[in-house]
């Protein structure tokens, strides 16, 4: 597909040659072109959301039917159920475990920034690729092998790790605590390594990328919101994954080594240990350093999304374009500093629960300013419902009940009774979880016709949004009662208490709430694999909008723009503009054609504006007669 | 059979599927709606987010309201009254920023549907409304922060002198309580003094440690300040006492603590809550293994006086095995035998 547009310009560019000499391997396999790269993050995460949510299921089965046979279910587990068809309770907390891994991770990090990170960074600041094509393919390559490894994982005999997504040290340390501390965690950390590899080298990509190569005229308040928001999750990722990858690192020496680090005190299994005067819990400062910057790893890409998609899909420009960057450069600088706050009761000292309380509370001012702008742009605007317009939308409902929760959470004398009860379980999923996972599926809508030069089913796009929709409230908000009664995360049964022992009913509801929504993602498959190859052919810019990538041809080919890049001559949110005829104004038409539409400080731009192209002519006219 | 039947009813569900979706496919085609900027389904989208907004609220209310009982689960500890309060407080706050933000988030896509005769209003921002919305948030969450804050410094202080001490050890998969004895002082422990016999670990050495005694449940004063003392033998565990508002982490290496006022007895419970087998419970919420979710201890909360006839009533550790003392010094051995004949 690619080649054919190719052709008709290889003249005008030079580095354009080598695209006829690719076979499948360079293009589809070992590809260094950002596009390729992303679809394959893409179908990657994919595939990993869909093992992610069927742990989900299986687990679900458990709390939602306890009493249930899950003899048929011996093929895929063989020895974890029981004779009498009960699920292990050890494999329970591995299944919770590679759920959380798994999402975290492998669908909302490498899934979300890797797919579109890659996708849209050129395309929209105007580059013909990546700075390092070279590195942006080793770094998907590490994140398959490291999917590689934490899949074997699944199918050891000890099983995988089982010790939460977090893996605290002790009980991640010892085998003889959980068969899952034994070859499995062996597996999870050296995934993990490979993936902090990958996610470093895609960042430093990324961040190399937005700086150096934007086209002429594309200043950085000038670039599009969901830029900033890739541009900002990099630099997130950039300072916080190495902090993960020392933590990590400590604990194989724990594990392998005999150092102690994080193990003291320790008597298991009939023997005292050796190790004395390590902290489990320095661990926990080293990992939520990571942990909780990871929030906005995977949300800020989301919300950079949403931005774009929402304003397209009103025709107006994101209200407080501004405010929206000064907010994001707001929770990036302030993700670093909260960290703590997953640790009010973990035994650390009190005055420092204090100090996290005032930091993460602020934290919550830019998310408050985000959600308000947002409403503010839907405001008067000429809502198109597109899919990606109703997942985006699905985004924002999520951000705020999710955020409004975060309010109880990060109050350190409220959070002694919620710690670690289904209350937290209910916020993050809705949060993190539910919000990134539609901002992903909502980019996907939005950019399917770049992607693959054809459109997605519109109505089955409706239909999977309000499966979803509904479905992960129902799924999630329930939640909300149970931790307020008290019920503790990562239990395979409530029964053994009499606090705990009810809302059986409740926890089934959830449960078919879970099926049914996990189910409702099949449509999202098919009309994926079927668009791709059967869809209606897109037109060149679909959704009308401003960006830079709706100026390609339909499917771009290796450099994205046949001859010069276009140059960008204003900012990418003129919709609906008073005077203008079309209600959008592509970021490529330059001030001098819209004196009709013009603001009066554009108005003074024009003159500037044609100063510098007609300087510009100068140069490329002397150029030409030089050759 | 039955797989060879559902097998068949999957298949004719997935081709149905499939002839709905190709029949509308090509009549969308035909009527031209997919040239169109915004087809009928616009309409529908819209209204279904405001059917989506009443019956979801409906569904809240009802069920909160039905359920209070059921999730507000009574509480039995002085600061759990304040932290109880807190969280109302936030409820009531959040719960209005949670109302009014998502009837306009889905009020607007009604009102504001798509039209072609319309335009949508050029409004990139305003500074006066952002800074407002700035402002606001930051006000209402530094009154939250501040009360919370103060809450937490009064939850977190040094408890009283004269706290009741109770030691609570986590281990796969048990906690084991200990008792300081009549000098209200724990003697010391050593982990690697852990026996079969002695599961603390409790060095007998110490004269503090003689007059030690376990329980099988927590006994504990109504009124009177009390004091955990938390620690772990093999990995993290969480001494969580929901009605208590009580959560701390047992961490091996590091003891943690956390001290309260029971404010009501497990008899007054049985009463208040209409159930006579009510026990005040410990669970643990950090994960530690297989058992996690089986780490059940009582509090028994008893009057003061019953708790000072209990707490008298206790066979110390070397009482109940007086190997234990076997090794410490002749002083410390003569005070323990003391003991043993006393009883």
């Amino acid at each position: 597909m690619s080649t054919a547009s190719v052709a008709n310009h290889d003249a005008a560019h030079d580095h354009h040659d080598h695209e006829h000499h690719d076979n499948f391997v360079t293009k589809y396999i070992f590809s260094q072109d950002h596009k390729m790269i992303a679809k394959q993050y893409l179908v990657t995460g994919m595939f990993w959301a869909l093992i992610g949510g069927f742990l989900s299921i299986l687990f679900r089965l458990q709390l939602g039917f306890p009493d249930m046979d899950m003899s048929f279910l011996r093929p895929i587990l063989g020895g974890w159920i029981d004779e009498t068809g009960k699920l292990d309770p050890t494999f329970y907390l591995a299944l919770v475990t590679m759920h959380g891994t798994i999402m975290v991770f492998f669908v909302l990090t490498a899934g979300l920034s890797g797919t579109f990170s890659n996708f849209l960074i050129p395309l929209q600041i105007g580059a013909r690729d990546m700075a390092s094509g070279f590195m942006n393919m080793l770094s998907y390559w590490l994140f398959f092998l490291s999917g590689v490894i934490m899949f074997i994982s699944l199918f050891l005999k000890t099983g995988p790790a089982a010790g939460g997504w977090v893996v605290y040290p002790p009980l991640s340390a010892l085998e003889q605590a959980i068969p899952g501390s034994g070859l499995g965690m062996t597996l999870w950390l050296v995934a993990m390594t490979l993936f902090i590899a990958s996610s470093l080298m895609g960042g430093i990509n990324y961040i190399t990328t937005v700086i150096n190569l934007r086209t002429k005229g594309m200043s950085f308040s000038k670039l599009p919101l969901t830029i900033w928001a890739f541009f900002l999750t990099a630099v997130i990722g950039l300072l916080s994954f190495p902090v993960l990858f020392a933590a990590a690192l400590l604990l194989v020496f724990d594990r392998s080594f005999g150092t102690s680090f994080y193990l003291s005190d320790i008597y298991i299994g009939g023997e005292a240990l050796p190790n004395t005067g390590g902290s489990p819990v320095l661990y926990q400062h080293l990992f939520w350093f990571l942990g909780h910057p990871e929030v906005y790893i995977v949300l800020l890409p989301a919300l950079g999304i949403t931005s774009e998609v929402i304003s397209t899909n009103s025709r107006k420009p994101i209200f407080g374009y501004k405010a929206m960057i000064i907010s994001l450069l707001g929770i990036t600088v302030l993700s670093f500093v909260v960290w703590a706050h997953h640790m009010f009761v973990s035994g650390m000292n009190p005055f420092l629960g204090s100090i996290f309380m005032f930091l993460t509370l602020i934290i919550a001012i830019p998310s408050a300013v985000k959600v308000f702008n947002y409403l503010t742009t839907l405001w008067r605007g000429n809502l198109i419902f597109t899919p990606a317009m109703l997942f985006s939308i699905g985004l924002v409902s999520f951000f705020i009940s999710g955020g409004l929760t975060g309010i109880f959470l990060g109050n350190s004398a409220i959070d002694i009774q919620l710690h670690d009860t289904y209350f937290v379980v209910a916020h993050f999923h809705l949060v993190m979880g539910a919000a990134s996972f539609f901002g992903m599926v909502a980019g996907v809508y939005h950019w399917f016709p770049k992607m693959f030069g054809r459109m997605m089913d519109a109505k089955l796009g409706y239909i999977h949004f309000w499966l979803s929709f509904v479905g992960v409230y129902l799924v999630f908000f329930p939640m909300h009662y149970i931790g307020i009664a008290g019920f503790p995360r990562r239990y395979y049964s409530w029964t053994s208490f009499e606090f705990a022992n009810m809302y059986t009913d409740l926890n089934m509801f959830v449960s078919v709430a879970a099926i049914i929504t996990f189910a409702a993602q099949f449509i999202f498959l098919f009309n994926f694999f079927y668009s791709m190859y059967k869809g209606r052919k897109a037109t060149l810019n679909p959704w009308r909008s401003n960006t830079l990538e709706w100026s390609t041809p339909l499917v771009p080919g290796h450099g994205n723009w046949p001859g010069e890049i276009p140059t960008v001559y204003r900012w990418p949110y003129d919709y609906s503009k008073p005077g203008a005829e079309e209600d959008f104004i592509m970021q490529t038409v330059p001030l001098s054609a819209t004196p009709e539409s013009n603001l009066p400080h554009e108005q003074e731009m024009v003159k500037l504006e044609l100063e510098i192209m007609k300087e510009e002519e100068d140069v490329m006219a002397s150029n030409a007669t030089s050759h | 059979m039955y797989g060879f039947l559902i097998g068949v009813g999957v298949l004719l569900i997935f081709s149905i599927i499939w002839m709905v979706y190709r029949i509308q496919t090509l009549v969308s085609v035909v009527k031209g709606s997919d040239k169109k900027i915004a087809s009928g389904s616009n309409k529908i989208n819209a209204i279904l987010f405001v059917v989506f907004l009443i019956g979801s609220t409906i569904l809240l209310f009802w069920y909160s309201i039905k359920e209070f009982d059921n999730y507000d689960l009574p509480v039995a500890s002085e600061h759990g009254v304040v932290t109880d309060s807190l969280f109302w407080w936030t409820m009531a706050i959040t719960g209005i920023v949670f109302l009014i933000t998502h009837v306009l988030l889905f009020i607007f896509p009604y009102k504001y549907q798509y039209s072609e005769t319309r335009k949508a209003s050029f409004y990139p921002h305003n500074n006066k409304l952002e800074v407002i919305w700035t402002a606001v948030p930051g006000v209402v969450l530094a009154g939250l922060v501040i009360s919370g804050w103060m809450a937490w410094s009064d939850i977190t202080a040094p408890a009283p002198e004269n706290a009741h001490i109770v030691e609570i050890m986590g281990s796969q998969f048990q906690w084991d309580i200990r008792y300081a004895g009549k000098d209200n002082v724990l003697g010391d422990f050593d982990y690697r003094m852990i026996t079969a016999t002695n599961a603390h670990g409790v060095d007998f050495t110490d004269k503090n440690s003689i007059d030690d005694f376990p329980s099988p449940v927590v006994v504990i004063p109504k009124g009177e300040p009390v004091l955990f003392k938390i620690r772990a033998r093999d990995v993290l565990h969480s001494v969580f006492a929901p009605h208590m508002r009580l959560k701390m982490d047992a961490v091996p290496g590091m003891p943690t603590r956390f001290w309260f006022v029971p404010t009501k007895t497990t008899a007054e419970m049985r009463i208040e809550t209409g159930n006579p087998d009510f026990n005040y419970e410990i669970a643990c919420t950090e994960i530690c293994g297989r058992g996690h979710f089986s780490m059940r201890k009582v509090i028994e909360v008893v009057e003061p006086e019953a708790y000072q006839k209990w707490y008298a009533e206790q066979k110390s550790f070397i009482q109940m095995n007086p190997a234990l003392a076997a090794g410490t010094s002749s002083e410390t051995k003569e005070v323990a035998e003391i003991q043993i004949t006393e009883k």
